[in-house]
């Protein structure tokens, strides 16, 4: 595929811990991690999925003034931000490996209409969905 | 008065906990140590935070649960009442229809008449989506709706 989605980024309050999280509980790896004085180019990506990469930012300058940066770290910690998916094979086996990795789950998995999801959210407040397709599912 | 950021990751923290658990009771002492807030500020800062206080929150996610129960299963509306976190049905009766402007049995009907085609939207992004947008309270909306009929006939009068 030549065309299609190469960046999608969310807002994160501190971009270390982002990466702790992200790459240490996760298991995303990091694909550019660049610095351009006070700004830092952040992202990574799924292991299964490197065609898309998952940018880690900083609201600030240059990009955003003061007042504006403080208002996007306070929505992102709201829980404002709009919801993020991902597929996964195995929704409980998931979620057990990731638990015990210590991440924050807001949604024990449920099932429903043959397919399993379940939610967690990121040390910023962003939150994310997690779901099994029903396995007769073509992708 | 600007919230700062932990603050309402913390508060987030309470309003994702009555999330997971709707039908639960949520004292404020146990919010506000989910929070590390005093409960005497808990309220209040909730409120600041996501628009509405926290037991009001609670309500929308209870009614939007019975409504999805009511609208997916078979199960009886007592059973759905109690599911849901209600003692009794006369209550979860009468805030359904404050709230929904119809009865649960009307919802149930209603909900089989129309087969929408749910399946695009996650289902768990699609129950919050269909939560209750409860901006005044429960009784102030009652109040309103008996002003609203009292008021009516009055204007037939010449």
């Amino acid at each position: 595929m030549n065309q299609g989605i190469e960046v999608i980024g969310v807002y994160v309050r501190d971009q270390d811990e982002a990466v702790d999280f992200y790459v240490g509980k996760l298991g995303f790896r990091v694909q550019a991690d660049v610095r351009n004085g006070d700004y830092r180019w952040l992202t990574v990506q799924h292991p299964d999925q490197p065609s898309v990469q998952l940018g880690l930012f900083r609201p600030g300058p240059p990009v955003h003034d003061a007042a504006t940066a403080d208002a996007l770290d306070r929505l992102v910690a709201k829980g404002a931000m709009p919801p993020l998916v991902m597929k996964v094979g195995d929704c409980r086996a998931t979620y057990e490996a990731l638990s015990a990795q210590g991440v924050e789950f807001v949604q024990e998995p449920i099932s429903r209409y043959g397919q399993v999801d379940a939610g967690f959210r990121d040390p910023s407040g962003n939150g994310w969905k997690m779901i099994e397709r029903p396995h007769k599912e073509t992708p | 008065m600007n919230q700062s950021p932990e603050l309402l990751r913390r508060l987030l923290r309470a309003k994702d906990r009555m999330d997971a658990h709707p039908d639960r009771d949520w004292p404020v002492e146990r919010l506000a140590g989910i929070s590390a807030v005093s409960p005497a500020h808990f309220a209040r800062a909730f409120k600041l935070a996501f628009g509405l206080p926290p037991h009001r929150y609670l309500l929308t996610r209870r009614i939007e649960r019975a409504a999805a129960l009511l609208r997916d299963t078979d199960a009886a509306i007592i059973d759905i009442a109690l599911q849901t976190g209600w003692t009794s049905i006369g209550t979860f009766g009468r805030i359904f229809r404050d709230i929904t402007g119809e009865s649960p049995g009307e919802c149930r009907r209603r909900a089989r008449e129309v087969p929408a085609p749910r399946n695009l939207i996650p289902e768990c992004v699609l129950r919050a989506v269909e939560r209750p947008d409860l901006k005044t309270a429960v009784l102030e909306k009652r109040r309103q709706a008996v002003e609203a009929t009292l008021a009516a006939p009055a204007k037939e009068v010449p």
